[in-house]
């Protein structure tokens, strides 16, 4: 263990606020912060985008990967000769042919395309092949014979501890010591004393269950090696970029002669943020034979590539002074990988890194392990890493008020880490907007009247958290911008903006378009978005991290105000020489006057004096030739100054509170969330219909971890490492029904490093919404559930808890209306009806 | 995406027609109307039949007509269309609030009477693609010998989940059974046995073409009732459907009663009420029907894996469905 001294951070008092230097300067937008609809949204609504799938090229063929049905275990053999001698079989492939490792993140390289001598998890892909169609493509894979040498499957966190240093018992060779894949000890003052010296101290055992995405889409790639001898893969992937890196180290081809492809995207939310199996197969597979290959993954398929969110189990203990100042966090974190790294180095940090804000405490010491385990791999979904362990705090917070006899409102805003200040751990924020999205929710769902009225059966919850804004540093260190853009203008007064960004349904192309629009005055049909081509675009490193707004707005501010610039000196160079302008300019008149909104050049004071852009852009050709500039964006390096201390450091941290308003069936245990109040610092809306999209979905997906989804594994020798019902019919994601009423609350504390001052609006607002339910739970039936998901079953087992704790504190047994759990396991004959 | 393997189809207009495709395939077709159940087991490769006779264009099969004593509903009708029909709401409406209640609006839409209560069983190791019922293990109900549900099992336990079937029995319903010799009229319980790897005693060459629903007598005061025990409040199969038809003299005392309970295992399980005809229904005779109910059902892991918490629920949701057919569910 390392122990940093923090720096004296010094919280705000209630109430206290910071002057942030962009209220004083707010300029006036015509674009940003306009309700629009999205560029690509009438297309998408009436069936018009072209998805991964609906791309077909001429002599396609179709591919299909065989997987493990054993969840670890040597390959013995594998025979592909009956798949070889089919008709329409054109080329069949194996995991040795590809034998180079890879891994999103460079220091845990630790995977290859299909299994190489073993399988580690139940669904690992193990050979390919590539037929006249998907019918002849699955007999084809099913004629395919492989000889498996079972090994003992490691299924649990507890398993993994215990095992490792055999060859039998390592999942994977990536790790160094057993099966951890990684651990962080980090302690930030000394934690201990600190708790110790506490007046009142909460602790609590909390359990996150693994979840997955869930995208509507399937992942789906096509490959094609032509004549050219230039190979393009056309991906439904979030990160271009690094798929176009991947597939030049594993297949050995230079990047030069790579073109990777994002159609549009049906649904990502980190699911499609690394490079996976497909991409490779069907890149390699169109080597072999020399013909366009597509491979369009089964629902089952996705839940094997998985890469969702980890579960966690975690020990957590916080401090209090009486007046209610936090004294110490101490938070323990095991965290159940699967079979492969993904992001999980990052995932260990994220666990701890990313919790010492809104709500700050004196000291921090937070260890976090990841294992490696026999089940599908654990990646980062839309909240990465901080999700769970803010499920767990935010409960403690919930805990904490309860026992100090304090409004949790007051508790949170009590130990507000401050705007433009450190965190314990070192993190420099900007402006957090946590006062205004307390105050926010607190009014919108009449809690104070709620707290008058209450009822037994019905509750309200509250919880909050922040987010980043995109990292500091790169996944693989470089200098270079990590977004660039490229905007060319046209004589007609169009404009094509250019950008590596992923549009995966969040919105990019559409803020894109928005800023065109806010720098250059076109309008939004006159701007057309060319984004993610790896021949056409600019490099933006991808969708992740809730990085694109602020990066890919910075680039394209960048770029835009380069031509604004020209523009606008062409303008003012005509009407220096027009006689009627004359008459209308006054004294002082420089290129800034003249202004570009509406497709029009205007004169600042006098808007009668005007022209037409396409005008203004042909000015600005003829006296600057061809019409073109490129803006690029990079990150200034900042975070806490020790190992491990830029992870979690971001140029702008957003920041939410969810209120939740929850009934509990007593009778069955089942749980209706009705309404989900979120208010969300997204700094600036550049586009309110945008942002209030991303806070609903975000609310709606966190709510739908807390009772009804799990990536849930067979418990018995029989299903050992089996996934349950693979399938959008056993893992259940809410109906309309299921759903609760959601109100958006935008709040906008701009940043001065966001673009216009926006920050993230993708991933924040999901966090809180988990706590705030169980929050909800405790004030609505008084049990405080700490292991998701909250079951019926787990519902009742604790009212059942709390009757019996009543009963015992009244001195009597309490009669009981439930019976004794049935131990008949036998089946019973069905003889009568 | 998961693929159907070929298969031979047939359109008839008629129940004739149908019946004769039948005859000549002799076990190796599948009926589809509205499809919503066969096209998912396709996939799975639950199936494979030879050929697919679809009979959604029979229009015998579609109608939906009083008589003096009863309702007759043909086997082609949507769900939906039996959820808002008025002579449905008006004789059987609980009926109505059972059909309403399978799987999601356009489903409900597709599927029909007819299928819905031919539903092929369903088991959490059954329902699951070729991939994963290999990587398990076959089960005995399809490719394979062993039970996941009940170690050493021998019997498959896999549970129907037809939610109008629930009701149907609760209301002395009989079904119009067709083949080459034509009509005959069979009891609704007739209809179903108790193995899960088979559970219907329709041959594979007849065809269910009609629903018969006796009105209730003049002289007593019908209630019916529906509960439906699931995760979501749509698309999910029932973990537990419990139907009640209580005919009360004098608006008070119980004169017949019926109570199912489905879901549980292969045969719809009929709770025998009679020791309570002739009481006033009163809060204690609902609470001895539930217990009473808890006490006969004993749920398997088949589908779904707590059946302790399906047990406890047997009896609120009786009382639940008794609840709704006396108008009083919160």
């Amino acid at each position: 263990m390392t122990v940093f001294i923090p720096k004296k951070v010094n919280f705000l008092a209630h109430g206290t606020t910071v002057p942030n230097p962009l209220e004083q300067n707010q300029d006036t937008h015509h674009s940003i912060g306009t309700r629009s609809r999205k560029v690509d949204g009438a297309a998408k609504a009436t069936g018009e985008t072209l998805y991964a799938d609906d791309i077909s090229l001429p002599g396609m063929l179709h591919c299909k990967i065989k997987r493990s049905i054993r969840p670890h275990a040597r390959i013995v053999s594998i025979n592909t000769k009956p798949a070889e001698d089919m008709e329409g079989v054109h080329a069949v492939m194996v995991g040795d042919e590809l034998p180079t490792k890879y891994g999103i993140i460079p220091w845990t390289q630790d995977e290859t395309p299909l299994a190489v001598g073993r399988v580690r998890h139940v669904g690992e892909g193990v050979a390919a092949v590539a037929a006249i169609d998907e019918e002849t493509a699955i007999r084809a894979i099913r004629a395919i014979e492989v000889t498996y040498e079972d090994l003992p499957p490691i299924l649990s966190c507890e398993e993994a501890k215990v095992t490792g240093d055999t060859p039998e018992t390592k999942v994977n060779d990536k790790a160094k010591r057993g099966n951890i894949t990684k651990r962080v000890d980090l302690a930030f003052g000394d934690t201990d004393d600190a708790i110790k010296n506490s007046d009142v101290v909460v602790d609590g055992q909390f359990y996150f269950c693994g979840t997955t995405h869930a995208a509507i889409e399937p992942h789906c790639a096509i490959g094609h090696m032509d004549a050219r001898g230039l190979l393009t893969v056309i991906s439904a992937t979030q990160v271009p970029h690094y798929l176009h890196r991947d597939l030049a180290w594993v297949l050995k081809i230079p990047a030069n002669r790579i073109r990777v492809i994002q159609p549009a995207v049906g649904g990502a939310f980190g699911g499609k943020s690394e490079p996976f199996d497909l991409e490779f197969v069907v890149a390699y597979l169109s080597m072999k034979c020399g013909r366009p290959v597509k491979c369009l993954y089964e629902r089952e398929e996705v839940f094997y590539a998985h890469r969702g969110r980890h579960p966690m189990e975690m020990a957590m203990k916080l401090g209090a002074s009486t007046d209610g100042t936090l004294k110490g966090l101490r938070s323990e974190i095991d965290i159940d990988g699967g079979a492969y790294a993904s992001f999980g180095l990052i995932t260990a940090y994220y666990a701890g890194q990313l919790l010492t804000g809104p709500v700050g405490y004196e000291t921090y010491h937070f260890t976090a392990t990841r294992y490696y385990t026999n089940k599908p791999a654990c990646g980062p979904k839309r909240g990465h890493g901080s999700v769970q362990p803010r499920f767990a705090f935010e409960i403690l917070l919930d805990m904490m008020a309860e026992k100090l006899n304090m409004d949790p409102f007051e508790l949170r805003q009590k130990n507000f880490v401050g705007h433009f200040n450190e965190t314990v751990n070192g993190q420099q924020m900007g402006t957090l907007g946590l006062e205004k999205v307390l105050q926010s929710v607190r009014t919108a769902s009449q809690w104070d009247q709620h707290q008058k009225t209450k009822q037994r059966g019905r509750g309200l919850g509250v919880a909050t958290s922040m987010y980043i804004s995109g990292t500091n540093y790169p996944i693989y260190p470089n200098q270079m911008p990590q977004s660039g853009v490229q905007v060319q203008l046209d004589r007609s007064g169009r404009a094509t903006i250019f950008s590596g960004a992923s549009d995966i349904g969040q919105g990019s192309d559409s803020v894109l378009a928005t800023i065109v629009c806010e720098e250059l005055g076109t309008e939004l049909g006159d701007v057309q978005v060319v984004s993610s081509d790896t021949d056409l675009t600019p490099v933006d490193l991808g969708a992740y991290s809730s990085r694109v707004t602020l990066m890919m707005g910075h680039a394209a501010q960048e770029a835009c105000r380069s031509l604004r610039k020209q523009i606008q000196e062409a303008v003012f160079n005509f009407w220096q020489d027009d006689e009627v302008a004359q008459t209308v300019l006054t004294e002082g008149f420089v290129p800034k006057d003249v202004l570009l909104a509406g497709a029009k050049a205007f004169y600042r004071y006098d808007t009668q004096l005007q022209m037409p852009l396409a005008k203004a852009f042909q000015l600005a050709e003829a006296e600057n030739g061809t019409l073109g500039a490129t803006g690029g964006y990079r990150t200034q390096m900042r975070g806490g100054d020790y190992r491990g201390g830029t992870i979690g450091s971001s140029p702008a941290y957003s920041c939410t509170a969810h209120l939740a308003d929850v009934s509990v069936d007593e009778e069955t245990g089942q749980i209706t969330v009705h309404k989900i109040w979120c208010a969300h610092d997204c700094g600036k809306a550049l586009n309110p219909v945008l942002v209030e999209g991303q806070i609903e979905g975000s609310t709606y997906m966190g709510a739908a971890e807390v009772a009804l989804e799990e990536m849930h594994y067979g418990p018995n020798d029989v299903r050992h490492g089996m996934l349950v019902g693979p399938s959008l019919l056993d893992y259940r994601i809410p109906t309309t029904l299921d759903t609760p009423a959601i109100e958006a609350l935008i709040v906008e504390e701009p940043d001065p490093n966001g673009p216009y001052g926006a920050k993230e609006a993708g991933e924040g607002p999901l966090h809180s919404s988990i706590p705030a339910v169980a929050n909800a739970i405790y004030d609505a039936v008084g049990i405080r559930l700490t292991r998701l998901p909250f079951s019926p079953q787990k519902v009742l087992a604790a009212l059942r808890e709390q009757r019996q704790a009543a009963a015992g504190a009244n001195g009597q047994t309490q009669p009981h209306s439930a019976p004794p759990p049935s131990t008949n396991t036998t089946v019973e004959a069905e003889t009568t009806s | 995406m998961l693929r159907m393997q070929p298969f031979e189809t047939h359109y008839p207009t008629t129940i004739d027609e149908a019946v004769t495709h039948l005859e000549n395939l002799q076990g190796k077709a599948k009926l589809c109307a509205g499809g919503t159940d066969l096209i998912p087991n396709l996939k799975h490769g639950l199936h494979e039949p030879q050929a697919v006779v679809h009979i959604g264009r029979i229009k015998d099969l579609v109608t939906l007509e009083e008589t003096a004593d009863a309702i007759e509903i043909g086997a082609g009708v949507t769900l939906h269309n039996i959820a808002h029909h008025p002579l449905v709401l008006k004789y059987v409406p609980g009926l109505a609030t059972a059909a309403d209640a399978v799987a999601g609006p356009q489903l409900r839409r597709m599927g029909t009477l007819g299928g819905n209560l031919c539903l092929d069983t369903r088991c959490l190791y059954y329902n699951q693609t070729y991939f994963w019922r290999e990587a398990l293990g076959f089960c005995l109900k399809k490719d394979g010998s062993v039970c996941h549900v009940v170690q050493g099992g021998k019997k498959c336990v896999a549970a129907t989940s037809n939610d109008t079937a629930t009701m149907l029995l609760c209301l002395d319903a009989e079904v119009e059974i067709n083949d080459a010799s034509g009509p005959r009229w069979i009891p609704l319980p007739d209809l179903y046995k108790s193995d899960g790897a088979d559970n219907l005693t329709l041959l594979p060459t007849e065809i269910l073409t009609k629903v018969r629903i006796p009105k209730a007598k003049k002289n007593v005061a019908r209630k019916e009732g529906f509960a439906k025990l699931r995760h979501r409040k749509s698309i999910d199969y029932p973990m537990l459907s419990v139907g009640v038809r209580i005919d009360l003299k004098d608006d008070k005392t119980i004169e017949s009663a019926a109570l199912i309970v489905n879901a549980l295992a292969a045969k719809p399980r009929a709770i025998k009420l009679a020791p309570f005809f002739g009481k006033i229904l009163d809060d204690e005779v609902i609470n001895d029907i539930a217990a009473l109910a808890q006490k006969r059902c004993r749920p398997l892991t088949n589908i779904c894996d707590d059946p302790d918490w399906r047990k406890e629920m047997v009896s609120v949701f009786v009382k639940r469905a008794i609840a709704n057919a006396c108008g009083t569910h919160r």
